[in-house]
C-alpha cells in the first residue's frame, strides 16, 4: 500500500474479487441469493469505508441512508405503482443524498463522541418514524408487496436469485469504479490528510467542513443505493434495516475485512454474512457468539482486519518477488 | 504595493489566555524577517496567529492590503500565506508526492517540477511514504508543500530544528535560492539565531509576547554581545 494517486492504474489482482463472483455464479447456483446480499452488503460497507477509513469521519448510524433507501423504493414500489428499478434506485439515491447533505451539514461541525452520539440519534429518529407511520411503511409488520418490473423489461427477479446477483454485481462494479476513482485523486489524498492532520489541511488551503459535507453525501447516496437494491431483490422492507443493529452490523464487517483500505470492504461481508449464514444453521441460538469470538480475535490479533493479516504474510514473498524481479532487470541490462 | 503583512497593535493568544501583546510590523513585499528569542516567549504563536490557529483578541492583521483577522484558516492560505509548522506535520500515510499534490493550486508558480527542481532529494524519494523518508527530507517537503500554495508570504517555524549540520547547509541554500529567485515573503523563527540574522533582511526579538528590538539583521550580525543580551533579556 504506498499511496493513492501514486499509481491508479487497476492492478490485475483487484480483478481477483470479479472473477470470484463471476465463478461462484456458475458454481453454486443454489447460494445465488445469499450471493445477492453479500454484494449488496460490499456496496454499503464500501460506502462506510469511504467516510470512515478515509475521511476518518465515526459513526454509529450509516443504517440511516440504507434503511431510506430501501424504504424508498420500497414506498414507490408496493405504494406509488413506479415498479421500474432504476427509477427506484435513482429515487433512493437521492433521497439519502438529501439527508445525507441535510444531517451532514449539522452534525460535521462536530466530532468525536458526540459525533458518534448524534449519527445514531439521526438513525434512531428515523427507525421510530418507520415504526409509526404504519400506513406508508407497514410499522413493525414491514412493507410487503414491493413490486419491481423486470430489468430492461427483459430480466425477472426470479426465485434462485439469477437475475438479482448479475443485476447487485453490475451496481457493485459502478459503485466501485467510482469509489476507487475518488480514492486514486488527490481528493482521495486530501481526505486522509483531514483523517491525518485535520488542522494541516486547513493550512494547505482545504475547506475541510465542505469537503466532508461533500463525501458524507457521496457516502449517504451509496448507502442508499444498497438499500433499494437489497429491497428488490426481498421485495420487502422491514425494520431490522433502520436503527443502530445494522450499523453496528456494517461496522463489524468493515472491520473485519480491514478500514480504510478498498478491499476490506470487500472480504469483511463475505466473511460476516457466511459465518453468520453457516453458524445460524448450526447453533440458531448462538450464532452471535460466533461473530463476536471473530471480532475480538481480528481486533486483538490483527488490528488492519483479515486483508492486515494478509499483507503480513504476504509482504515478505512480494518483496522477494520484486527484489527476483529487480535483479532479473539489472542482469538483462 | 501594499505590505505583504502588516501586524497593528496585535492582541492574541489561546482561549483566555493572552500570549502576544501589541504586536506590530510591517514586512513589504519580498522582504525577509527573523524573529529571534528564547523558548516560550511567542514566537510559535506569533505565526499560528498570522494563520489563525489562535484566539485573536484586538488590533488588526492586513497581507497585500486586505484584513484577514476574522478568515477561515484555509481562506487565509488562498489568499497566499504558506505555513511550515514546527514539527513539520508531515501526512505519514501519503506518498511524498501526494503530500504536495494535496496542497496544490491550479496555474500558478508553482508546480510539482519547480518544488523537485528546488529540493531534488524529494524527486527521489516522490514514492515513499511520508514517514518513510528523514527528518532532512520532511522538512524539505513540509516546505515544498507550502510553496505548492503559490504563497506571496511563507511562515516557517524552526526549520533547522533537529537536523544534521550538513542537511542544514543543503537547506539554507536552498532558501537562499527560494528568497532569490521567487516573489515571496519569509518570516523565520528560528533558534539558531546566527543563520537566521544571515538569511534575513530584517530581524525581531521577542520577550514576553512583546517586541523589544526591531532592525536590520546584518546590526545584530555586526554586534554579538547585544544579540546575546536581547535573546537572553527576560
Amino acid at each position: 500500500m504506498s499511496g493513492y494517486t501514486s499509481d491508479p492504474r487497476i492492478r490485475w489482482t483487484e480483478w481477483l474479487p470479479w472473477l470470484a463472483a463471476i465463478a461462484f455464479f456458475f458454481a453454486m447456483p443454489e447460494y445465488l441469493s445469499l450471493g445477492a446480499r453479500v454484494l449488496i452488503y460490499i456496496l454499503f460497507a464500501l460506502s462506510l469505508d469511504l467516510i470512515l477509513g478515509y475521511a476518518g469521519i465515526i459513526t454509529l448510524g450509516h443504517s440511516a441512508f440504507f434503511g431510506l433507501g430501501a424504504y424508498t423504493a420500497g414506498i414507490l414500489g408496493a405504494k406509488y405503482g413506479i415498479t421500474d428499478p432504476f427509477l427506484q434506485v435513482i429515487a433512493a439515491a437521492a433521497m439519502a443524498a438529501l439527508l445525507g447533505i441535510a444531517t451532514g451539514a449539522v452534525i460535521l461541525r462536530t466530532k468525536a463522541l458526540t459525533l458518534l452520539m448524534l449519527t445514531l440519534a439521526i438513525t434512531s429518529i428515523l427507525l421510530e418514524i418507520a415504526n409509526k407511520a404504519t400506513a406508508l411503511t407497514g410499522g413493525a409488520d414491514g412493507l410487503s408487496g414491493v413490486k419491481t418490473d423486470p430489468i430492461l423489461g427483459l430480466f425477472r427477479f426470479d426465485i434462485f436469485g439469477k437475475t438479482a446477483f448479475i443485476y447487485c454485481l453490475l451496481v457493485l462494479f459502478l459503485g466501485w469504479l467510482l469509489v476507487r476513482r475518488l480514492i486514486y485523486s488527490p481528493y482521495g489524498a486530501m481526505l486522509t490528510g483531514i483523517r491525518e492532520n485535520t488542522a494541516r489541511m486547513h493550512a494547505v488551503g482545504a475547506p475541510v467542513y465542505w469537503r466532508l459535507v461533500l463525501v458524507y453525501t457521496l457516502s449517504a447516496t451509496l448507502a442508499g443505493v444498497a438499500g433499494a437494491l437489497l429491497t428488490q431483490v426481498n421485495q420487502f422492507v422491514g425494520l431490522n434495516v433502520l436503527g443502530l443493529e445494522p450499523s453496528g452490523d456494517i461496522l463489524v464487517m468493515l472491520i473485519l475485512g480491514g478500514v480504510g483500505r478498498l478491499y476490506g470492504a470487500f472480504v469483511g461481508p463475505v466473511i460476516y454474512l457466511i459465518a453468520q449464514d453457516y453458524l445460524a444453521k448450526q447453533y440458531p441460538e448462538y450464532w452471535y457468539f460466533g461473530i463476536g469470538l471473530l471480532l475480538i480475535v481480528v481486533v486483538l490479533f490483527a488490528r488492519g482486519g483479515i486483508l492486515g493479516i494478509v499483507d503480513k504474510i504476504g509482504a515478505p514473498w512480494l518483496q522477494a518477488l520484486s527484489r527476483h524481479r529487480s535483479s532479473a532487470k539489472a542482469s538483462a541490462r | 504595493m501594499p505590505d505583504a503583512l502588516r501586524l497593528s497593535g496585535l492582541r492574541a493568544g489561546y482561549g483566555e489566555t493572552v500570549i502576544l501583546e501589541d504586536v506590530a510590523l510591517a514586512l513589504p513585499e519580498r522582504g525577509s524577517l527573523a524573529v529571534l528569542g528564547r523558548n516560550g516567549v511567542g514566537k510559535t504563536t506569533l505565526l499560528a496567529t498570522i494563520m489563525g490557529h489562535t484566539t485573536f483578541h484586538a488590533g488588526s492583521i492586513q497581507a497585500n492590503g486586505r484584513v484577514i483577522q476574522q478568515l477561515p484558516v484555509y481562506e487565509r492560505n488562498r489568499l497566499g500565506i504558506g505555513y511550515v509548522p514546527q514539527g513539520r506535520d508531515i501526512f505519514p500515510s501519503l506518498s511524498v508526492e501526494e503530500n504536495l499534490t494535496v496542497a496544490a493550486r491550479a496555474g500558478k508558480r508553482w508546480t510539482l517540477e519547480r518544488v523537485y527542481d528546488l529540493f531534488p532529494r524529494l524527486a527521489e524519494r516522490r514514492h515513499h511514504r511520508g514517514n518513510q523518508i528523514s527528518g532532512g527530507e520532511q522538512q524539505m517537503l513540509a516546505i515544498g508543500r507550502a510553496l505548492m500554495g503559490n504563497p506571496a508570504l511563507l511562515l516557517m517555524d524552526e526549520p533547522l530544528e533537529g537536523l544534521a549540520p550538513i542537511i542544514v547547509e543543503a537547506l539554507l541554500k536552498s532558501l537562499q535560492r527560494l528568497m532569490a529567485e521567487d516573489q515571496l515573503a519569509v518570516i523565520l523563527v528560528e533558534q539558531h539565531a546566527k543563520l537566521a540574522l544571515q538569511v534575513t533582511e530584517q530581524a525581531l526579538v521577542m520577550s514576553r509576547g512583546r517586541i523589544i528590538h526591531h532592525g536590520p539583521s546584518r546590526d545584530l550580525l555586526a554586534d554579538p554581545e547585544r544579540l546575546g543580551r536581547l535573546v537572553v533579556a527576560q
